[in-house]
């Protein structure tokens, strides 16, 4: 394989089934350096995702690459490379220092760089106290920072972090909300996965949206939240005068577009604003007096998951 | 061979991170060994290995100076323990319990990734851990054939020294420490494959003891492929078929130690190898466990 000198982390049309069980589907992502969020409910494929990004599973169909390197050549890839899984685990008896420190000797690192590091890891996510006492005696909280502690110790260019916001309580969420922040903007490539997307829209210069096995949406989005708000909205109106109510439509703001359905019976409107839109056409029937039979969104699948992701109910999962 | 092929041959040779390896395997020999020597799971194979090293004790307090003893009876009695007891049993289902829990540990505490996200080749990984184990084994089982051995001959006195030192004593001693090792990379490099092919290694474990077990009765080529027909081969005082077996058992070819040396590092190797082939295509999936 030709040496790529690509500096994205890369699907190409990737799939992963798990026997019968889909994982992901024709996956195409290619992720440029910053804060990548990959946001989605239980189950849509984000740890799978990253699992396929570090080797730990094999994609059933298409290729993953990291800047143009692949797990295939471990000594060369996890030296770029950092994941903290979802697995809250860890090496038999070990106290936090040993944790890391074995770690890094496995890179090959003398005794003396493997203990700096150790302690510049530790430093980092303000565990110093607990360091040399045994993780079993952590909490979730302290065992998830000392897990990302572990991923960056090495000062990876790829940062992989599963919901790593998990467990932590808000004064730790915030520290590591600004670590992430700090190292995207160093030229990382931190990629984070979370079911609630209100968690890492702030520090995202890119998310990527899954449902199902599926990215249904991607994009270097800043302040999604607003942006998905905007997001113009398609909706098929079908009614006994589709010109009439075209006409109507155009002379409003937040209706981007309003063309006449492929059949001609109906009007497809592209609106930035859904509520503004169902009153004014509230207004238009009441005023010109014909019948609607049927509104709908058009595209349901990204809506169903945009609203569950920014609906209110996206903290209670 | 053209000067260009040497010199291309002669660079991948350096290109090959030695360095890297071998502080790659330090740092996992020190994890691994203080794991298998220490870990709780560890205590029966302590018993299982050092049980007859208390039978031979208790054997020579009560007959002191071989009062109730000969040379020969026990030189007899030490070489059926050895190979009835020691490569069917001891090192047997020591190894079993200890080769096939090195990757299952992981996967059953879920701390396998952090290897596999190492920048480590992942046969390094099974060459480090199959070490650590083997380095662990070969410890606990020659130094129970050794107390073994001391107890035997330690309580004849000086007839059993001159036994010793004088005699075919220290070549066999020598001898069982050597099959010893022998035995636990054979069994070893067996058991760490299976435990990457089987969750449940109880079952293989059964069929490969069988297998070393009544090899005897199968066609002498087949007969190769079990370790104990290497061990047979190597083992100083040899007992004869007895019983049932013996009207049953095909001999093969005796071999010598020049071929059943290389033999069972051949098989060991092979076996590795495969185990090696096995990891690079093992995916982390602690769910479906
Ligand atoms: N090891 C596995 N074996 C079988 N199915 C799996 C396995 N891992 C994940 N899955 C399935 O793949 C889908 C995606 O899961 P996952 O990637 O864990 O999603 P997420 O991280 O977004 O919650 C789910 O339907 C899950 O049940
Ligand atoms: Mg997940």
């Amino acid at each position: 394989m030709s040496p790529t000198t690509n500096s994205n982390v890369v699907f190409e049309d990737v799939s992963k089934f798990y026997g019968e069980v889909l994982g992901v589907n024709r996956v195409n992502l290619s992720l440029p350096p910053g804060v990548t969020s990959l946001v989605g409910p239980n189950g849509s494929g984000k740890t799978t995702l990253m699992n396929l990004v570090t080797g730990l599973v094999r994609p059933t169909q298409g290729c993953v690459s990291v800047l143009g390197l692949t797990p295939d050549e471990p000594e060369e890839f996890f030296r770029h490379v950092g994941y903290c899984t979802q697995f809250d685990s860890f090496p038999k008896g070990v106290t936090g220092f040993e944790f890391i420190n074995q770690s890094l000797r496995l890179r090959g690192l003398t005794g003396n760089e493997a203990a700096r590091l150790t302690a510049e890891a530790i430093d980092r996510v303000t565990m110093g106290e607990a360091a040399h006492r045994r993780v079993a005696g952590y909490s979730k909280g302290m065992r998830q920072r000392i897990r990302l502690a572990q991923a960056i110790a090495h000062h990876p260019t790829v940062l992989v972090l599963d919901e790593p916001l998990n467990g932590l309580d808000p004064m730790a969420r915030a520290e590591s909300i600004n670590l992430f922040e700090a190292l995207g903007k160093q030229g990382l490539h931190v990629i984070i996965s979370s079911h609630v997307l209100h968690e890492v829209d702030k520090i995202s210069d890119q998310v990527v949206l899954m449902s199902y096995g599926y990215v249904v949406a991607e994009g270097q989005i800043h302040g999604v939240r607003t942006e998905v708000k905007e997001h113009p909205m398609q909706i098929l109106v079908r009614c006994a005068h589709p010109g009439l109510l075209a006409s109507r439509l155009f002379s409003h703001d937040h209706v981007v577009e309003a063309k006449l359905n492929n059949d001609g019976k109906g009007v497809l409107v592209r609106t930035k604003d859904a509520d503004m839109f169902y009153q004014l056409l509230n207004k238009i029937v009441v005023e010109e007096d014909f019948a609607v039979d049927t509104v709908a969104p058009n595209d349901d699948d990204v809506n169903s998951v945009y609203q569950y992701l920014i609906g209110n109910g996206g903290g209670t999962v | 061979m053209s000067t260009a092929a040497v010199a291309r041959a002669g660079k991948s040779w350096n290109d090959v991170p030695w360095q890297l390896w071998a502080s790659q395997l330090a740092a996992i020999l020190r994890i691994e060994i203080k794991k298998t020597l220490w870990m709780r799971r560890s205590i029966w194979i302590y018993l299982l290995a050092f049980a007859p090293a208390v039978m031979f004790g208790i054997h020579a307090l009560t007959s002191p100076m071989g009062r109730n003893c000969s040379i020969e009876e026990d030189t007899r009695v030490l070489a059926y323990t050895f190979q009835i007891f020691y490569l069917r049993v001891g090192i047997f289902f020591g190894c079993m319990g200890l080769f096939t829990w090195l990757f299952r540990g992981e996967i059953v505490e879920k701390s396998l990734h952090y290897y596999f996200l190492s920048p480590m080749r992942r046969e390094l990984l099974v060459a480090g851990k199959f070490l650590a184990g083997f380095i662990t084994a070969s410890l606990v089982f020659a130094s129970s054939v050794l107390l073994c051995f001391i107890f035997a001959y330690g309580h004849f006195g000086p007839t059993g020294r001159a036994f010793v030192f004088n005699g075919p004593g220290f070549g066999q001693l020598t001898a069982y420490l050597f099959v010893t090792i022998l035995a636990c990379l054979g069994f070893g490099a067996i058991f760490l494959a299976l435990s990457l092919i089987f969750k449940n290694p109880i079952i293989p474990g059964v069929v490969v003891l069988l297998w070393e077990s009544f090899h005897a009765v199968a066609p002498s080529l087949l007969q190769k492929f079990s370790v104990t027909f290497y061990l047979k081969q190597l083992s100083p005082v040899t007992i004869p078929p007895d019983g049932l077996m013996a009207l049953f058992t095909v001999v093969a070819e005796p071999v010598s130690p020049w071929l059943a040396v290389p033999g069972l590092l051949a098989l060991s190797v092979a076996t590795l190898v495969f185990a090696g082939y096995r990891i690079r295509r093992t995916e982390i999936s602690y769910l479906a466990d």
